[in-house]
């Protein structure tokens, strides 16, 4: 069944939506999903890299979202503020999780997929790139690739924004080691994008 | 491509590899940046790679500036049916 057509304009207004949230106008609530549910779920993917488990995240967000609507006092945007639930419900889907393996945070004992291999130049605008449909898809890949702790450090710090100690607390783990993992992390998505963006900036020389 | 076409030694790039970072995200204390640029004015692998490494990451910033895509149908069905519940 098709989700409901409605005009998103209407709400154009963040004061305008909330006032319409806390009237419980059903269109205004249809409003928020429309708006702001597929970032909610496809950073929930991204963390969990389980379309069940996102959902679920989805849910609790929207959950949490609509149960402390009165309570919001404006301080961020909507948006940010929905995102940072999100997150949370993310992380808390991953703790329940069985315990992984714990990763050596030795940062001189790079693993092989972060000894850097690949010396060629990229010759393309990143801030454009990050429209490309088809780069787009390789870095999800790449990221969904990455083993889930160092995936979870990178998607928090360089995707979602968060600082070094923001992160550790998330997580539960010290600064340095978030420094260690993302450094991993990076360096394996490094050489996930080197063949495709060497080989794209040959094409266009 | 091989890193061996240069004269640097290797161990000695591995080791400011795991400095990149660091200095990427302007934490590296200068004495070592300093060590750190040297070796990368005389070092074009370990330039490639700082230049590859700062563009992975501003490409990780932007990434969540493209419209992502719309739920699929049911599942904002399901979604919308679980508030309106309460």
């Amino acid at each position: 069944m098709p989700g409901p057509t409605i005009d998103l304009s209407i709400y154009a207004d963040e004061a305008a939506l909330l006032a319409a949230l806390r009237r419980h106008d059903p269109d205004a609530c249809t409003c928020l999903v429309k708006r702001f549910a597929p970032l909610v779920y496809a950073r929930a993917l991204r963390l969990t890299g389980d379309p069940d488990e996102a959902e679920s995240v989805l849910q609790s967000t929207f959950i949490k979202v609509c149960d402390a609507l009165p309570g919001f006092d404006g301080a961020s945007s909507l948006g940010t503020w929905i995102y940072r639930i999100a997150t949370n419900e993310g992380l808390m889907v991953l703790r329940r999780r069985k315990p992984q393996i714990a990763l050596d945070d030795v940062a001189d004992n790079l693993h092989p997929e972060e000894v850097p291999h690949q010396f060629q130049a990229w010759s393309h605008d990143p801030q454009r790139l990050a429209l490309d449909g088809e780069l787009r898809a390789q870095i999800e890949r790449a990221i969904a690739a990455l083993p889930e702790q160092l995936r979870v450090v990178v998607l928090l710090r360089d995707v979602e924004g968060l600082s070094t100690e923001e992160t550790a607390a998330q997580l539960g783990i010290s600064p340095g080691a978030v420094k260690v993992r993302l450094h991993r992390a990076r360096l394996r998505l490094r050489e996930a994008l080197a063949d495709y963006l060497a080989a794209r900036s040959e094409e266009h020389a | 491509m091989t890193h061996a076409a240069h004269s640097h030694d290797l161990q000695r790039c591995r080791e400011l590899v795991a400095q990149l970072n660091d200095y990427l995200d302007g934490e590296l204390p200068a004495d070592l940046c300093a060590e750190l640029e040297h070796h990368l004015a005389d070092c074009p692998d370990c330039q490639v790679v700082l230049d590859t490494l700062g563009q992975t990451v501003r490409i990780l910033h932007h990434l969540d500036e493209a419209p992502p895509p719309a739920l699929p149908a049911d599942l904002e069905a399901r979604l919308l049916a679980r508030l309106r519940a309460g």
